[in-house]
Order: structure tokens, then C-alpha cells, then sequence
């Protein structure tokens, strides 16, 4: 049972991840992404669509990696060169991807395509319990757990990271010793929404195999506020994703047990915990104390003086 | 400046691409529309009604249809209805509970358009409602769970906690009692009517419960595929879904919407038409059941096939007393069969069924 409750909290919790680890990179660069759910959409349709016409998993994603990166790069272009509002930018991405998803992905809806089953891995699946709940998934989960470590690494342990943090800081500074504010932006935006589009992609690929419009059912909007949740670290990422799969799989376990708790106070939690966390970093001083990149929805000119 | 143009490109660039197109055919005598909540591919409810209006196409050479899919329920609808009376509808069906009140506010501006409202409840002199009898169809599916399950466990992934659902889940559960007494059904409420993912987990949570046959209520195939993933059974709903789970698939309640618009456009060409409320069931074929998996064995299809008749003949009602709630008190009394306004407001579980409806 509890062995089931957490492999669940992992399979849910993973679609979660890669979008939320997306965003750790744009919003260390100092651009917040509320398209989020936009991305994911369109990387499930994509991702769906590819492994439908090639029968493989990995193309899919290989298609939702070029989709998210050519939308990203739309929004890259409005928010960092033409300086749009990030928030307006972003609510558009989201209603653009879910547009264009829906209409585009009439046709795909009732088809079948190749999907990402799990891998049972020699020894490590054979370990008691930990083999079962953390080594029973799918290659997508895999790649995750390998996603995750690297990317704390490389934030925080390499030159490139500091680049990155150091942009998010102020751009100002990185701009005079020599950094280009711009195209670190640039690339670490795209990156971002390539990520937050895999893990749309899991949800048409790997946790179900079928591709309907708006499947991804808020995810996306859930990953914005995991990202304050994790402090802008991939490794709490890793914790806050799986803490909110794990929440959403076990009301159900609970209910299938027969266990007299009302469903809707159960599903409300995340929620609510979104909610608090939200209103409490809403205070300038409380974004600070938790670490937020300061330039953070601040677009960067080289000409303007504050 | 150079930047404004750029943007005002960009911008335009982005409306063209995101403009989805509106389906409709091409003109012709009595122009019937529709109104579909979902897209009509979705394999659930609107391919349902979909199917129905293809129906028509065919029965009637004079009749021309049109539909607009994906059109969102509450005020926004009210725009979609009055595009196609633009278009020339004369008839028009609204096929979502959300629409019933621009459904309502169109009509008294166009007295000479008959309006048909799909499972709601107000009706004017020009807008009459419509809906079928799905428990009985949930009720011979639940005979099906009932002779198949192994475990005597049956999962049952509800969508929202109404009426219609809790009608639904009690006629299956009456269903499966009737032939194996000793069987629960174990509910667990997504809470969606549309999000794979969560509903597929909810068909797992049953199934590691212990529930070898899974039944439905949401509009996606999610929980078929976790079905057939687990090696259990399961039970569709809406349309036949075994494409997306071919061994685990047993049956599914389905509609037959088609009957319904046949009868409406008939009177409508006749010129009999007028308000009413439909609520036929399987005697008229709007309901039924999906064919049979491979898996199903003679002897349970001739105990469907025996409800089927009762029910059809009028002789068996599956909500005929006695029907007992969870609690152990008597809903209907023996003798007495539950009266359509009971059925419509039905909030109660019946003896059988493992969960709880949630308070409001």
C-alpha cells in the first residue's frame, strides 16, 4: 500500500517536475514564465502526434522539446527583446498553446501512438521497497532523476550557473564584466520551456497514452507556484513535486479504501498550500529571504539608467 | 517605432494562427444545428451526439446540419446559438446542461426557431428538453460487472457528485447486486469530467484495492487504459471504447442520441412539433449497450439479454422497491417503483455501494 501510494506520488508528481525545473532556469535568468500551461499542451499534442506518425516515444519528445523551444522562443523575443509585461506574455503563451493545441489536435483524439512503458532495471528494481518505488518507472521518470542532480550542479557548482544566477541578480553588473544579459535569457528561456514541454508530453506519452485537448488540467499553473515552493533549487523541485503527486494520488487511495473523508477537502490542499505560499512571497522582503533572483520580471536595457 | 511594427506583426501573426475554424456544411432545405459542449472528437459525450446529428444526415435527404464544437457553457453560448439561426437554423439543439439558460434567453427572440435542450430542465412554448434513461443501460452493465468480477470487488470512477452521477453509480450497483449479492462497488470520486491523468489514477487506486472490474462516468478512456495495463476488467461509458483497451474492455452503457433527433425532425417537418419533455430509455433505443468484449461468456449475455426484455417490456424497473440506502432505510418501498422526480434528485447511495458522496 504504501509502496503503491509512493510510486504514485512520483508517476503524478513527475509532469510536475520537468515543468517546474523549466521554470527554475527562465526565472534564475530573471523572466518568469506563466505560460507554462500553454507549453505543456502543446508539447503533449506534439509529443503524441510524432510518436503517432513514428511509432517512437522518443521521437515525441524529441517533437515536444522543438515545440516548446520554438514557442519559447516567441515569448523570449516578446519579453526579452521587445520588453512585453511577463505577465501578459505569459497569460497569452498560455491561451495560445491551449488554442492551438485544441485545434490542431481535433484530429488525434481517439488515436493510439507508441508510448513509454516502465523499464525494470537490473539490481536497483530488485532492492526491497526503494526498488519498487523509485526503480519500477518509466525511462521519462529515469531521466528525471538524473535531470534533477545535474541541474542543482550546474546552477550552483559551475562557472555557467553562476553566469546565470548572476544575470537573474543583476544583469547590470554581468553585463559590465562581460556576460551577455541577453543571450543568457535567451537560451536559458528556451531551455526552460523545452523542459516544461517533456513534461506535458509525459502526461500524452507515458502516464496516459492518448492525446485530449486541455489534458493537462492546471498542471501547469501548479509548476509556477513549485517553483517558489522549491526556493528556485531543482533538488526541492524534486521534494515539492512529489509532495503534491503524492497528496493527489492518496485522497484517491484513500477513498478506494472506503475510508468516510470528503474527497473535495482532500483535493483542496495543494491548493491551499499554493495559495499561502503565494500571498506569502507576494511581500518584497519575505522574496528575498527565500532566495528569489532579484531582476526577476525586470527586463533589462542596456540603455536605461535606474 | 521599428518595435511597435514588429510587435503589431507578431501579434497578428499569432491571431491568424490561433483562428480555429467553424465546421458547417453546405445550405439546404430544413437547417438543423447543434451545439457541442466538447470537440467532436473526444470519444465521449459529443462524439456521442455527433453521431447521432451524422443520423439524421442520413435518414432525412431534405436536412441539412451544422454544428460548432468546443463552445463553452454560460453567457458565451448565447453567441454560438444565434451564429447559426444566422446561418438559417431552423432547428436547434443544445446538447450541454451549461446551455440551458442561453438556450432559454435566444429562444423568446426567435419564436419561429424550435430550440431542443439537452438534460436541463426549462422549457418555453419553442424550447423543448430532452435526455435518456442511461440507468437502465448502467443497470445491465452492472449485471455484466457482477458475473465477471472474481474478486466480488467492483471500482467505479465517478465524475462529479450529482444527481445524473449518483444515478448512475446506484442503477450499475443495483445492477451487479442483482446477480451477485455478495459484490460491493467501491467509488472514488475524481472530481473532473476531463483530466486522464487523475482519473487514470483513480482506476489504479481501485484496482490496488483490489477491484477487478472498473466502471466509469468521465468522458476520457483514461481508466480503460489503466484496465488494461492491470490485467482487470472495465466498463465504459458514453461510446463503445474498447479501441482503447481491447482486453479489458466488457461493455459500455452508450447513447443512441440519433433516435431522439429523428423523432424531433420528423414532428419538426410535419408540422406537430411542439414543447415536451422526452426522457426515453431503452423501449425507444436511445440507450444501450456497446458490443460485447471476446472475453463475455454466453451465459452472462442471456442474463443481460433477460433484463434487457424485462426492462424494454415494462415489467422490470431497476429502481423497483425495495431499494435500500447505505444506511439500511427504505428509499422504495416494495411495490412502488422510484418516481422520475425522485430519480432526478437522487443524492443517496444505494446498499452495496463503499463511499461517500461528498457534502456540498
Amino acid at each position: 500500500m504504501l509502496e503503491a501510494i509512493f510510486m504514485a506520488a512520483i508517476r503524478a508528481g513527475t509532469p510536475l517536475l520537468y515543468a517546474t525545473l523549466g521554470e527554475i532556469f527562465a526565472e534564475r535568468s530573471g523572466v518568469l514564465n506563466l505560460g507554462l500551461e500553454g507549453l505543456m499542451l502543446a508539447g503533449a499534442l506534439m509529443g503524441f502526434v510524432v510518436s503517432h506518425i513514428t511509432s517512437s516515444a522518443w521521437l515525441g519528445v524529441l517533437g515536444a522539446l522543438l515545440i516548446g523551444g520554438v514557442l519559447s522562443l516567441v515569448y523570449a523575443f516578446l519579453t526579452i527583446t521587445m520588453r512585453v509585461n511577463q505577465v501578459v506574455a505569459g497569460l497569452a503563451l498560455t491561451m495560445l498553446g491551449a488554442g492551438l493545441s485544441g485545434y490542431y489536435g481535433q484530429a488525434f483524439i481517439g488515436k493510439t501512438a507508441s508510448q513509454f512503458s516502465p523499464i525494470y532495471i537490473p539490481f536497483f528494481s530488485d532492492i526491497p521497497f526503494i526498488g519498487k518505488v523509485l526503480f519500477s518507472h518509466d525511462p521519462l521518470v529515469y531521466l528525471s532523476y538524473v535531470l534533477v542532480p545535474l541541474s542543482w550542479f550546474y546552477i550552483f557548482k559551475t562557472r555557467w550557473g553562476m553566469n546565470l544566477r548572476a544575470v537573474g541578480e543583476d544583469p547590470k553588473t554581468a553585463d559590465t564584466v562581460g556576460i551577455s544579459v541577453f543571450k543568457i535569457r535567451y537560451l536559458y528561456v528556451i531551455l526552460g520551456g523545452m523542459l516544461t514541454a517533456v513534461g506535458g508530453a509525459y502526461l500524452s506519452l507515458a502516464y496516459t497514452s492518448m492525446w485530449i485537448e486541455n489534458m493537462t488540467a492546471g498542471r501547469g499553473w501548479i509548476a509556477v507556484a513549485l517553483v517558489i515552493f522549491s526556493a528556485w533549487n531543482p533538488l526541492r523541485a524534486l521534494l515539492a513535486s512529489y509532495f503534491f503527486g503524492g497528496v493527489a494520488s492518496l485522497q484517491l487511495r484513500i477513498q478506494a479504501m472506503g475510508v468516510a473523508i470528503s474527497s473535495h477537502l482532500l483535493m483542496m490542499l495543494p491548493y491551499a498550500l499554493t495559495i499561502v505560499v503565494l500571498s506569502l512571497i507576494s511581500s518584497e522582503a519575505m522574496r528575498k529571504r527565500i532566495g528569489a533572483p532579484t531582476a526577476l520580471m525586470k527586463p533589462y536595457s542596456r540603455e536605461e539608467r535606474e | 517605432m521599428r518595435r511597435a511594427v514588429w510587435l503589431s506583426i507578431l501579434v497578428l501573426t499569432l491571431i491568424a494562427c490561433s483562428i480555429g475554424g467553424f465546421s458547417f456544411a453546405a445550405q439546404g432545405k430544413l437547417k438543423v444545428g447543434f451545439v457541442y459542449v466538447g470537440p467532436v472528437g473526444d470519444a465521449g459525450w459529443t462524439y456521442a451526439h455527433d453521431q447521432g446529428r451524422k443520423y439524421i444526415e442520413t435518414k432525412f435527404p431534405n436536412v441539412e446540419t451544422v454544428y460548432l464544437e468546443s463552445v463553452p457553457e454560460g453567457a458565451e453560448s448565447a453567441r454560438a446559438i444565434e451564429h447559426l439561426i444566422a446561418m438559417g437554423c431552423k432547428v436547434i439543439f443544445t446538447t450541454s446542461y451549461g446551455f440551458m439558460d442561453s438556450t432559454i434567453e435566444v429562444a423568446k427572440k426567435y419564436p419561429d426557431v424550435v430550440f431542443m435542450h439537452c438534460s436541463g430542465y426549462k422549457r418555453a412554448k419553442n424550447v423543448g428538453t430532452y435526455f435518456g434513461r442511461m440507468y437502465e443501460a448502467r443497470f445491465l452493465s452492472g449485471i455484466v460487472a457482477g458475473m465477471m468480477t472474481k474478486s466480488n470487488k467492483i471500482g467505479y470512477v465517478a465524475a462529479h457528485p450529482i444527481p445524473e452521477v449518483i444515478r448512475g453509480i446506484n442503477a450499475f450497483t443495483l445492477g451487479v447486486r442483482k446477480v451477485n449479492p455478495k459484490a460491493t462497488v467501491h467509488v472514488v470520486w475524481s472530481n473532473t469530467w476531463y483530466d486522464p491523468a487523475t482519473e487514470k489514477e483513480a482506476a489504479l487506486s481501485l484496482i490496488e484495492a483490489g477491484c477487478d472490474v472498473i466502471a466509469q462516468h468521465q468522458d476520457s478512456p483514461a481508466p480503460q487504459q489503466a484496465a488494461q495495463e492491470k490485467g482487470v476488467y472495465s466498463i465504459g461509458y458514453n461510446s463503445d471504447m474498447s479501441a482503447f483497451a481491447p482486453k479489458a474492455h466488457l461493455t459500455a452503457p452508450v447513447w443512441n442520441w440519433g433516435i431522439i433527433y429523428e423523432y424531433v425532425i420528423k414532428s419538426v417537418l410535419d408540422g406537430t412539433w411542439q414543447s415536451e419533455d422526452i426522457w426515453w430509455g431503452m423501449n425507444k433505443g436511445v440507450v444501450g449497450l456497446a458490443p460485447f468484449g471476446p472475453m463475455v461468456s454466453e451465459e452472462v449475455k442471456k442474463e443481460v439479454e433477460k433484463y434487457k426484455e424485462l426492462i424494454v417490456s415494462g415489467k422490470f424497473h431497476p429502481f423497483g422497491g425495495p431499494i435500500v440506502d447505505q444506511e439500511g432505510k427504505i428509499r422504495v418501498p416494495e411495490g412502488k417503483v422510484a418516481t422520475d422526480k425522485e430519480l432526478l434528485e437522487m443524492s443517496y447511495f444505494v446498499d452495496g455501494v463503499v463511499g461517500k458522496i461528498p457534502k456540498k
